[in-house]
């Protein structure tokens, strides 16, 4: 795919040429690609410890790309097709190189939201391509959420049958292996997000007794709640559920949401009112919510697979394990609380200042480029702590229609904080590079 | 009989009467567009005045037309008499901050229709490109566009774009900006802008077009020459917004000039000076014309059928100028409220849905100088990767209040008639965004 990227569809047209025909340029004839490890890595899926690392030399006749494992090679890959260019006759040039090249952060991510609104394989595929071209190496999926919940589950196809937003607006076990094959290829992890125990109003929908009924002066309502914490069928189903969630999706880490849970409704439920006394919470349901959240902790535990969390989890002080990763989201101080995390000795990804749906008028890319992801009151040891960010595009304005022109360029700004040296700030030298890097996404 | 079910015939023929002939002719300012709309058992009949209104009233039966479980078709008895409350209602779009292909322009013309909107204001040249192909100074895009061989717009492409918008019932009003945004005038026609000043010495850099030698107004004498056959409506627009007076102060010859005149310091003076030579030329080639408002703001003296075009936008201040510019006799279009470029996190098209053209202090006579509007879509931050869906449905909260009457505001009904409207766009192939959270039968497949 890298040829047609580099020559466009005329590279047929040009590698006609004979070695023989005389020629005044030097000219490169290969790119010789070698992975150092014994075991490249083809086969795998890549992992937070994988190593993205390259070595590039461009001189003729042969330029020779190395890396330690395959990840670093697709990195490299793509320098190189950048750092080809076309003069004005058509000829494709490149100049003579000596790169070497890791990235600053080993978790470069982006996050797209399939519930608020269905996004068609093609929208994906198109966007793990754009993450490729970005270096960006995860691809955070939050499929499911109150509105919708469009994946097909294979334990539990009522989930999907009744929550999608219509029978065929939903991945099927073969899209989602295309999405993580696909993914696998450009040297990109997928993370899955089954967010609970808020933001599950759509799971209600096939899966009866799941979430809490909500109450009032002692009449169930009708409407619900988040998932109930104190019924031992939820957790039955969790436990089921997350079996297959970590069947199917080969990272090494699965997020679990965690954030926005709306207590009001437990609080006026009588049952969880009553588990509440039982369990000695008092009135703090925060308690209730990291009671629930360990549990599933668990449950995905012992699947092994590591967890990811959003920061409220961390806030409400849930007991979590100790390579959980905190995905810090809140805007206000969110430096602050990088600072929590780092300090209570788990890692973190930063999102708050890069929520890409958030658009304003204007070249707003600056101020995600300006970002210092480690500008905030901590010790060295801390700041190794934060294995880097993801850009956010929630979906609630975003589909199909209007997500890659809202993502891109935009989060290429991004994709080059978390990859490029923390002295790389320059804002009128990105601009001029980031031109380009547009046109050639074009 | 009452037992009979409600679509036993099927109904396979609309017929469209049009009391006036006309489909030769161009829409215009004064064209009527009302219509009227029956729909019973057995037949449906669309009847206007003339075919700019059978075109609107085609829209809406084509919007009432409906499609079972089943697949079948079908349209509820509908009596429909209709009208625009605003006979200017219009859409801005920038080909020089970023050149629009042909087909982005004639779809935009497409989907104006399915909202009603009747003007394309084409805001064709400006400061970064000059994409438009003169055949008086052909320099002026060879040296001026982008790209002179693939971003301009041939004197054909100018035809094909005026015709679809015929088709559609849409005049096209077209922008040549003067004297300031005008940069990009300079490379092909040399003499044309002011040479700005370093102390005694020219800077290198230029300014506005030079309203002090002659050879200005010659230039521009033809190339409205030009224009004024190239584009059949009555109006053209003249700009006249945003003139930057530095330049002119730095250069000594103005300054000489302004002292002959007794101009004193006001460059305003000036710049009106060179607007009534402007003006002047436009009228005699029997064209109306349509200025931004500093045009009125700095007192030139305008012909009585002058439309100002309201834009600023600080604090709500527009109201107050659409009155005083109302007060003052002259017609006004709004759309400082409209500026669809300038985007904003949530559901921005209730602001825009919320305005109300007419509330501002001022007697009957005086609002019935507000022609209309236009939404604008500046090209600074848009091109075809983005234009489509940052325009619609957006757009569509300004057709509605400029067609619709005064009292249709209610901004939920509104919501679902919007949504439902952005799913038949949809259906139509037009890659219009999501208002909101949900879900169309026919989902947009991807880029």
């Amino acid at each position: 795919r890298y040829c047609e990227y580099m020559f466009g569809r005329s590279w047929g047209r040009t590698w006609g040429r004979g070695p023989l025909a005389a020629r005044e340029e030097p000219e490169l004839f290969q790119l010789q690609v070698v992975i150092e490890a014994g075991d490249p890595g083809c086969e795998r899926h890549p992992q937070l410890g994988s190593n993205e690392a390259y070595h590039l030399t461009v001189t003729e006749p042969v330029a020779v790309l190395k890396a330690p494992e395959v990840w670093g090679a697709l990195r490299g890959l793509e320098t190189f097709s950048q750092l080809v260019h076309e003069d004005d006759y058509g000829s494709f040039l490149i100049n003579v190189s000596e790169i070497n090249d890791f990235p600053r952060f080993a978790h470069r991510g982006v996050l797209l939201d399939t519930s608020r609104h269905y996004l068609p394989l093609k929208s994906i595929l198109t966007n793990l391509d754009a993450m490729a071209f970005n270096k960006f190496n995860v691809l955070h999926w939050h499929i499911v959420d109150d509105q919708s919940f469009p994946y097909q589950s294979i334990y539990f196809p009522e989930l999907s049958d009744k929550g999608a937003y219509s029978s065929n607006l939903v991945y099927t076990p073969t899209d989602v292996r295309l999405v993580i094959e696909y993914a696998r290829l450009r040297g990109i992890r997928v993370i899955p997000e089954f967010d609970t125990p808020g933001h599950t109003q759509s799971w209600g929908k096939g899966q009866k007794n799941l979430l809490t009924p909500c109450y009032n002066g002692g009449q169930p309502t009708g409407s619900f709640g988040p998932v109930n914490p104190v019924w031992n069928t939820t957790y039955d189903f969790m436990t089921k559920f997350f079996k297959e969630i970590s069947s199917v999706f080969p990272d090494e880490f699965i997020h679990l949401g965690g954030d926005e849970v709306d207590f009001s409704c437990w609080k006026s439920n009588p049952e969880v009112r009553e588990f509440m006394k039982r369990q000695g919470f008092g009135v703090d349901y925060a308690k209730l919510e990291s009671y629930y959240v360990q549990n599933i902790v668990d449950i995905v535990s012992s699947y092994n697979k590591g967890q990811m969390v959003w920061q409220e989890v961390f806030d409400h002080k849930a007991q979590l394990k100790p390579d959980t990763v905190v995905q810090v989201w809140m805007a206000n101080n969110y430096a602050h609380e990088l600072s929590s995390v780092t300090g209570a000795g788990l890692t973190a990804v930063l999102s708050s200042p890069w929520y890409l749906d958030y658009i304003s008028y204007g070249q707003d890319w600056k101020k995600y480029y300006s970002v210092e992801p480690l500008k905030f009151p901590g010790s060295e040891k801390q700041k190794k702590l934060v294995i880097g960010g993801e850009a956010c595009l929630w979906g609630e304005f975003v589909d199909a229609t209007n997500l890659t022109p809202r993502l891109w360029p935009r989060a290429s700004a991004v994709g080059e904080r978390l990859w490029s040296s923390s002295n790389v700030t320059n804002l009128e030298d990105a601009y001029r590079r980031l031109r380009h890097q547009r046109c050639r996404m074009l | 009989s009452e037992n009979e079910p409600s679509w036993e015939t099927p109904c396979s023929e609309l017929l469209v009467y049009v009391s006036t002939p006309g489909c030769d002719g161009f829409p215009s300012l004064g064209s009527k567009e009302n219509y009227k709309l029956s729909v019973s058992k057995g037949s449906m009949l669309l009847s206007a005045e003339t075919i700019w209104g059978a075109l609107r009233g085609l829209e809406t039966f084509s919007q009432l037309v409906g499609r079972d479980e089943n697949g079948t078709y079908y349209i509820n008895v509908t009596e429909i008499v209709d009208f625009p409350r605003f006979p200017h209602r219009g859409l801005l779009l920038d080909t020089s901050r970023h050149y629009l292909p042909l087909r982005a322009i004639l779809e935009t013309l497409d989907v104006m229709a399915y909202n009603k909107f009747n003007v394309f204001h084409w805001h064709i040249v400006d400061d970064p490109s000059f994409p438009y192909e003169s055949s008086t100074f052909p320099e002026l895009s060879k040296k001026g566009a982008f790209n002179a061989m693939t971003h301009v717009y041939t004197a054909s492409d100018v035809r094909t774009v005026i015709e679809h918008a015929r088709l559609h019932g849409i005049r096209v009003i077209a922008e040549f900006d003067t004297p300031g945004h005008s940069l990009s005038w300079g490379p092909g026609a040399p003499g044309l802008l002011t040479p700005c000043y370093m102390g005694q010495t020219p800077s290198g850099a230029y300014g506005p077009i030079n309203p002090i030698v002659n050879s200005t107004y010659k230039f521009v004498t033809s190339l409205f020459q030009e224009v004024s056959s190239v584009f059949p409506d009555f109006f053209l627009h003249l700009g006249g917004d945003e003139v930057d007076f530095t330049c002119w102060k730095s250069n000594p010859e103005i300054r000489d000039f302004m002292v002959k005149m007794g101009f004193g310091e006001d460059y305003k003076k000036l710049e009106s000076f060179y607007i009534q030579r402007l003006l002047d030329i436009v009228s005699s080639l029997g064209k109306g014309y349509i200025v931004w408002q500093e045009v009125f703001d700095n007192n030139v003296k305008l012909r009585p059928d002058t439309i100002i075009h309201v834009w600023k936008d600080n604090h709500m201040e527009y109201l107050k100028e659409m009155a005083n510019v109302t007060r003052t006799g002259y017609h006004a279009l709004l759309s400082a409220p409209w500026y669809l470029n300038r985007i904003s996190y949530g559901q921005d098209w209730i602001e825009a849905y919320k305005v109300e053209p007419l509330d501002f202090e001022g007697v009957s006579e005086q609002k019935a100088l507000v022609m209309g509007g236009e939404a604008c879509m500046w090209g600074e931050y848009v091109d075809v990767t983005n234009l489509t869906p940052r325009l619609w449905p957006r757009g569509g909260a300004v057709a509605e209040r400029l067609w619709s009457n005064e009292t249709v505001r209610d901004v939920e009904d509104a919501y679902t008639r919007l949504a439902e409207f952005r799913c038949t766009l949809l259906r139509r192939g037009i890659q219009a965004q999501p208002l909101y959270v949900g879900y169309c039968d026919h989902e947009f497949g991807g880029v």
